[in-house]
């Protein structure tokens, strides 16, 4: 083609239209984001320029006639061991913008294994029988927060016991799981209404994110954990105390050791007034909280929060997987955590520099394991919870997850996923072509929180029964006797190494 | 009774239910026959109109009303109240192509056919089996039919 630049037709994703099934009705070019598909006057019918396209399917998906196929483009470079196509891409981009290369959620890297795929679980044969989760009860509840290291009790006047030591504030959970922070700006009011509601419904809970609560949304605060990130943003008295739970973002999985990073364009009236920033200004979060230097100074933190919210519920501290993160970890709960939260690699993110989702931070299923067993050793893993976070796929993925050691899962990218999100990766531009990461009128309302809500509430039913029906196959009747219980795993094709660090054995072991 | 309710908070202007209501009054029931021969030939148009203004768009058809304007500025007698179903229902052979119904609709939910001189008006797909087509077919449930 004329006039353009030279790299423009290396583009990812080619539109196959079939000219039989289309019948021109422009449903494409209307719900296209990228403008990919327009209407043709001199040829009187719709057509496409590739280069636009972004891989976001919602053309195809919303096509009456099923005429498109959004399609990897094939045309590729001489094949290369070194350097791969998106390497040889990066660097056409930053030729031309000498710019950061921003990504959104994703994890394209394939090299890095995913250790929930090398984790097999136990079944029951014989000596011990498997439970039938339909006919017998099973117990998912789960409870977050300090526990006891013993319990007191003392006699009432009728002889009956009483219970003498005191509580620690826990957050009950009618399964272990809760959608991980997504900050209100970073995706549209329309989904914290329904993530707000589906927790409700489900006896779970939500985080808030960093981006403050809306105010419509307080009556929910029994299902809800508020977040205290670097930029403080949309945090008060009140908001501290809306909440089942309050958590302080150190770190986070997609982009440890950068700060979060909300585009002016996406800060519209509802979002400014929440953040507490002014209209259309990019709210950007230091990469430290100013006044974390130190475990002490997290010490302090936590206690501030707790003295905010009058010890009624407990602090969570979240960071992302990194190097030491057990001894991290360890002080994290020395400073008097309730909760830690940690978030692997693999977690998703709004805006990520490329660079830093795919190169830092380690995955979950190496950190929980060793932050589980630091905490054991060091006999303070009662004082806290873990929850691990950043790449849970699925309903295996939990047992593994909790087998290893955690007490609940975060996740957020499946339940966008339950609401649309093709993970083209997008996020960053504001322009979410599935209506979640954006806070344009036209594309937000592509997300009616009633539909959004039953999504999320139906994966997390299906999850729930699939958890049950594992630990009925284990022999198990509640989550609590699956906790970092590791001889229900086993490795298969993972080094000594690897084994030791997971304390798993290998199969056939 | 129960009626089509538009929702403008989440109707995304994609224009599918135009096209459902297309194909479930077409002889064809195909929706690309529907579309490109019988649309095009024989005028075959949808009952329900998207409107769009800046970032929000509602789709319209025959509120059904329960003193239709509609009924009383007919001429004819084919615009009526069927006393059983609530439904103001059309007479296509009695109509003839006065405009009179056009004028008095308060919600502009009358077209014009475009070929011939007749009207075109959402009958709430009443011998539809799954209901009306509009509403099976909206992505995001931005159309509902209910009792309010
Ligand atoms: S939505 Fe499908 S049928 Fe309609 S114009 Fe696009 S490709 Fe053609
Ligand atoms: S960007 Fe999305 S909507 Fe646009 S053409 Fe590509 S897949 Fe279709
Ligand atoms: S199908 Fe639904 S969302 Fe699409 S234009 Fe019609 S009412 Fe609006
Ligand atoms: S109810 Fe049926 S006739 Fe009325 S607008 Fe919907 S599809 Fe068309």
């Amino acid at each position: 083609m004329l006039f353009q630049p030279i790299n423009r037709n290396y583009h990812d994703f080619s539109i196959v239209r079939d000219k039989d099934a289309c019948i021109n009705c422009k449903v494409c070019i209307r719900q296209c984001a990228y403008e990919a598909h327009y209407w043709d006057e001199s040829r009187q019918k719709v057509m496409h320029d590739n280069a636009k396209c972004v891989g976001c399917h919602r053309c195809e998906a919303l096509c009456p006639t099923s005429a498109l196929l959004i399609q990897k483009k094939q045309s590729d470079f001489k094949d290369n061991a070194l350097w791969k196509p998106e390497f040889i891409k990066y660097i056409y981009k930053q030729a031309d913008t000498g710019g950061v290369l921003l990504t959104g959620m994703g994890s394209p890297v394939g090299n890095i294994p995913v250790y929930w795929d090398k984790l097999l679980l136990d079944a029951s044969q014989v000596t011990n029988p498997s439970i039938d989760p339909l006919r017998e009860p099973m117990e998912l509840k789960t409870f977050l927060g300090a526990k006891p290291v013993k319990l007191e009790f003392t006699k009432t006047k009728d002889g009956s016991p009483k219970l003498k030591t005191k509580l620690s504030p826990n957050i009950e959970l009618n399964y272990p799981l809760m959608f991980s922070a997504m900050s209100f700006g970073s995706i549209n009011f329309n989904l914290h209404v329904a993530m707000a509601r589906a927790a409700t419904e489900l006896g779970i809970c939500y985080n808030t994110g960093e981006g403050g609560l809306h105010k419509t949304l307080y009556q929910y605060g029994k299902n809800t954990i508020v977040q205290v990130a670097s930029g403080r943003f949309g945090v008060h008295r009140d908001f501290l105390n809306a909440g089942a739970g309050i958590e302080i973002k150190v770190g986070q999985g997609a982009k440890p050791g950068i700060g979060g990073h909300l585009p002016g364009e996406k800060i519209n009236e509802m979002v400014s007034v929440t953040r507490m920033v002014p209209l259309g200004s990019d709210a950007i979060s230091p990469a430290p909280h100013h006044d974390i230097y130190s475990i002490e100074d997290l010490h302090q933190l936590i206690f501030a929060l707790k003295e905010a919210s009058e010890y009624r519920v407990p602090v969570s501290v979240k960071i992302a997987a990194v190097h030491n993160v057990a001894a991290i970890a360890s002080g994290i709960v020395r400073a008097g955590a309730d909760i830690v939260a940690i978030d692997g690699m693999r977690g998703g993110t709004g805006a990520a520099p490329g660079m830093i989702r795919d190169n830092v931070g380690i995955p979950i299923e190496l950190a929980l394991a060793q932050v589980d067993q630091r905490l054991r050793d060091e006999g303070i893993r009662n004082r806290a919870s873990i929850v691990a976070a950043g790449g849970i796929r699925c309903s295996a993925d939990v047992v593994k997850a909790i087998a290893l050691g955690a007490d609940a899962v975060y996740f957020a990218t499946a339940a966008l996923l339950a609401v649309g999100c093709t993970l083209c990766g997008k996020c960053y531009t504001g322009k979410c072509p599935w209506g979640i990461a954006t806070n344009d009128a036209k594309l937000a309302k592509r997300q009616n929180p009633d539909v959004a809500a039953k999504k999320m509430v139906n994966l997390v039913h299906a999850w729930g029964h699939e958890i049950e029906e594992m630990l009925g196959g284990m022999g198990l009747n509640s989550i609590e006797s699956l906790r970092g219980n590791r001889d229900k795993l086993r490795a298969v094709g993972l080094s000594d190494t690897e084994m030791d660090i997971l304390g798993v054995k290998h199969a056939g072991r | 009774m129960k009626r089509v309710y538009p929702n403008k908070d989440y109707c995304i202007g994609c224009h599918i239910c135009e096209l459902a209501c297309i194909t479930a009054h077409s002889k064809s029931k195909d929706l690309i026959l529907a579309y490109t021969v019988e649309r095009t030939g024989e005028g075959l148009s949808s009952c329900k109109r998207v409107h769009e203004g800046g970032p929000t768009c509602v789709a319209l058809s025959c509120r059904h009303c329960d003193e239709p304007a509609c009924v009383a500025a007919c001429i004819s007698g084919a615009l009526q109240k069927d006393p059983e179903s609530g439904r103001t229902t059309y007479d296509r052979e009695k109509c003839v192509g006065c405009w009179s119904c056009l004028m008095a609709c308060p919600f502009g939910a009358i077209a014009r056919h475009p070929l011939e001189n007749k009207i075109v008006k959402c009958d709430l797909c009443f011998d539809r089996p799954g209901g009306p087509a509009c509403v099976a077919a909206c992505p995001n449930q931005a159309l509902k039919q209910e009792e309010r």
